[in-house]
């Protein structure tokens, strides 16, 4: 989740593998055993929770029949991605507190979803975040243009995980070279097929679920671990850390401004992006729909926010803990760099079988994203394109529409390995800045919008939604990600006008601006009466989706 | 995804109850605040770390600095809000709407026999 590291790790994941299998005692057999432990389980899980998969409602929404509690965990698992846990830990072992930033912004984003968006959404949506956005506007331009945001975002999300999955397996099971971790990719993308053809929401909820009580049980368990090494102390692991700094450092990693000190402005831009950006991430968005009641989402939320919340406490002790143990000095020039920092202090901690299970825990983390991914993008192309634009909402019945997002769910998996296989150690920090500004930029003013603004119309959501996507793809065309610096996908080039690395200081005001002048200037009025049906049913929950009984 | 069953309420009669207006203001009134409140919060400590590094580097406690002091407490607040949203909403705000929703449920049902 963590927009910058999950490059740093994925760009390093091919050298870490090298070194991994030489210097740190990593065992392979170990690791695969364990990792196909995990698959072994969670398919078991998934074939039994998918007998009932009939209707639509079961396959996107999982029959909307978990309860808040289980919801609360599925979303934690959504949200928690290896990137999160690795990148973090890393970022906060080697640049000290600036990492600490990221957690922060990540967390305090639940709260827009909990006050502002995720009942109001539950009581008038059905299955994707366009069922809300397109309610009393015009269907089809609405739906097309919410449905390619959607698809946008989860591609790029998407790309991002799968190549991360293959730096990662490729390092644990000491596959070396592009063609074994290209096998490595394509391994994932149908393991992540089966599941969601299999297991359609219902599956890929209980895979999440597993996956965050494993992750967090992980990270509870190490962080209890160096605390006691530390008497339970935090001023004493400080002190330690400080001690093992990095040359020239020092107390450095107490405080503010190592790793953005120098562009102030690109920290801010990014806070911005993180915290407007979650309530707009589709895959979390739908995941509101997988409970029977809007009083289920809050709980649900709830939860969510204090096993997050909980995470990334750990994730501050883990993150000191591996610079005080392992070594700011060590990390760094361990194979992985920055984002080795959870696996050694595992290694350092307890040998290498609770690295082996770190490891697999994270690598179940990246699977079970990919799979929530998938499913929300299926759901809007068969949902929202094919069945309400292409076929204008006249599907004879549901069977029809989920055979067509099951055939999606393989092209999104193709599309995925062929992709996965193609950025291969590139800076993924470019795919993944994306997805999250172009979640806060298009995604969220309209949300905003059409829940609370009256005066919104149909033209105003889709310069917003469009205006949004494309200047955030534009700005990350030409910023450093991409030319003109070390780190950049292109090297060689530098046509980096734009001088931050993440778009969202100017494209999602740029999104809000665009539809507040389209909708105004607009003469067309949108229709009162479904206004008014949209507001009372978003108070009220009356006509809300119900949980499917079986 | 307007529901192709008439379910014959009058939203725009509906909408403009006493009943519903006063659930709309009451979650607007804790809402909005609380919004505002959390992202003013969250906002001044990322300018704070962006920009008063020294403020921040202030020692407290040992090695306990103010950033970090800062860092726990947008924890606490969230969780804070969190907890007295929740049960805000499960006082003040489900009762109300529950009411209204029932009496649309059977209005609605009425109309289809």
């Amino acid at each position: 989740m963590s927009t910058l590291a999950i490059g740093d790790f994925v760009a390093s994941g091919v050298d870490l593998l090298s070194a991994a299998t030489t210097e740190v005692e990593n065992n392979p057999v170990l690791n695969i055993t364990i990792f196909a432990a995990f698959v072994a389980v969670t398919m078991f899980i998934v074939l039994r929770a998918s007998r009932n998969n009939k209707s639509a409602s079961d396959y996107y929404a999982g029959g909307r029949s978990f309860t808040g509690p289980q919801n609360g965990f599925a979303i934690s698992g959504d949200y928690l991605s290896a990137a999160s846990f690795l990148g973090i830990c890393g970022a906060i072992a080697v640049n000290g507190y600036d990492g600490f930033l990221y957690s922060i912004g990540f967390l305090v984003a639940w709260l827009v979803a909990l006050l502002i968006v995720a009942e109001l959404m539950r009581n008038t949506g059905k299955f994707t975040m366009a069922d809300v956005l397109s309610f009393r506007l015009k269907q089809r331009p609405v739906r097309m243009a919410a449905a390619l945001s959607t698809l946008a975002v989860c591609f790029f999300y998407l790309l991002a995980q799968m190549a991360g999955a293959g730096g990662l397996v490729s390092l644990l099971m000491g596959i070396d070279g592009k063609v074994g971790q290209s096998l490595v990719i394509a391994v994932v993308g149908a393991l992540m097929i089966i599941y969601v053809l299999v297991g359609g929401m219902k599956g890929t909820t209980w895979v999440q679920i597993v996956k965050a009580i494993l992750l967090i049980a992980g990270a509870f368990a190490m962080t209890i671990w160096v605390l006691a090494l530390n008497g339970f102390n935090l001023s004493t692991l400080l002190a330690s850390a400080v001690d093992n700094a990095a040359e020239g450092v020092g107390e450095g990693v107490l405080n503010p401004g190592l790793q953005y000190g120098e562009n102030p402005l690109d920290f801010i831009s990014l806070a911005l992006a993180l915290v407007l950006g979650t309530a707009g991430l589709p895959h979390v968005l739908m995941r509101f729909y997988t409970v029977p009641t809007a009083k289920e989402a809050r709980r649900s939320v709830v939860w969510a926010i204090w096993l997050i919340g909980a995470f990334y406490l750990f994730t501050l002790v883990l993150g000191y803990g591996a610079a005080a143990l392992v070594g700011a000095d060590a990390i760094k020039n361990a194979p992985g760099g920055v984002n080795s920092a959870a696996p050694l202090l595992a290694l350092h901690l307890g040998g290498p079988i609770l690295m082996g299970f770190i490891s697999a825990v994270a690598f179940a983390t990246i699977l079970a994203v990919v799979a929530g991914l998938a499913i929300t993008a299926a759901a809007s192309f068969a949902h929202d394109i094919y069945a309400n634009v292409i076929k204008k909402g006249k599907v004879e019945d549901s069977e029809a529409e989920v055979k067509i997002a099951r055939r999606t769910v393989i092209v999104i998996g193709a599309v995925a390995i062929v992709g996965g296989i193609g950025v291969q150690g590139q800076n993924i920090a470019f795919l993944v800045a994306l997805a999250f500004a172009v979640a806060a930029s298009a995604n969220l003013p309209t949300i905003l919008y059409s829940l609370f603004w009256k005066r919104f119309t149909t033209r105003g959501a889709v310069w917003s939604i469009y205006g949004g996507l494309i200047s955030a793809m534009v700005l990350i065309a030409f910023s450093p990600v991409v030319s003109g610096s070390e780190t950049a996908m292109i090297p060689g080039a530098d046509f980096a006008i734009f001088p931050l690395s993440n778009p969202g200081i100017i494209s999602i005001p740029l999104g809000f601006i665009l539809g507040w002048i389209a909708s105004i200037t607009d003469r067309t009025v949108e229709s009162p009466e479904l206004a008014a049906e949209m507001d009372v049913r978003a108070h009220t929950g009356f006509g809300a989706e119900e949980a499917v009984e079986h | 995804m307007t529901d192709p069953v008439n379910t014959g309420v009058d939203f725009l009669a509906e909408e403009e109850k006493p009943e519903f207006k006063a659930l709309k203001r009451k979650r607007f009134s804790v809402v909005i605040p609380l919004s505002i409140a959390f992202l003013v919060w969250y906002f001044l400590y990322v300018i704070l770390s962006t920009y008063a590094h020294d403020f921040m580097s202030t020692k407290v406690v040992g090695e306990i600095n103010v950033g970090l002091v800062f860092g726990l407490l947008q924890f606490v607040t969230t969780f804070a809000i969190t907890m007295f949203y929740v049960s805000f909403a499960n006082k003040k705000l489900d009762p109300p709407a529950e009411a209204i929703r029932e009496r649309l449920q059977a209005e609605s049902e009425g109309h289809r026999s």
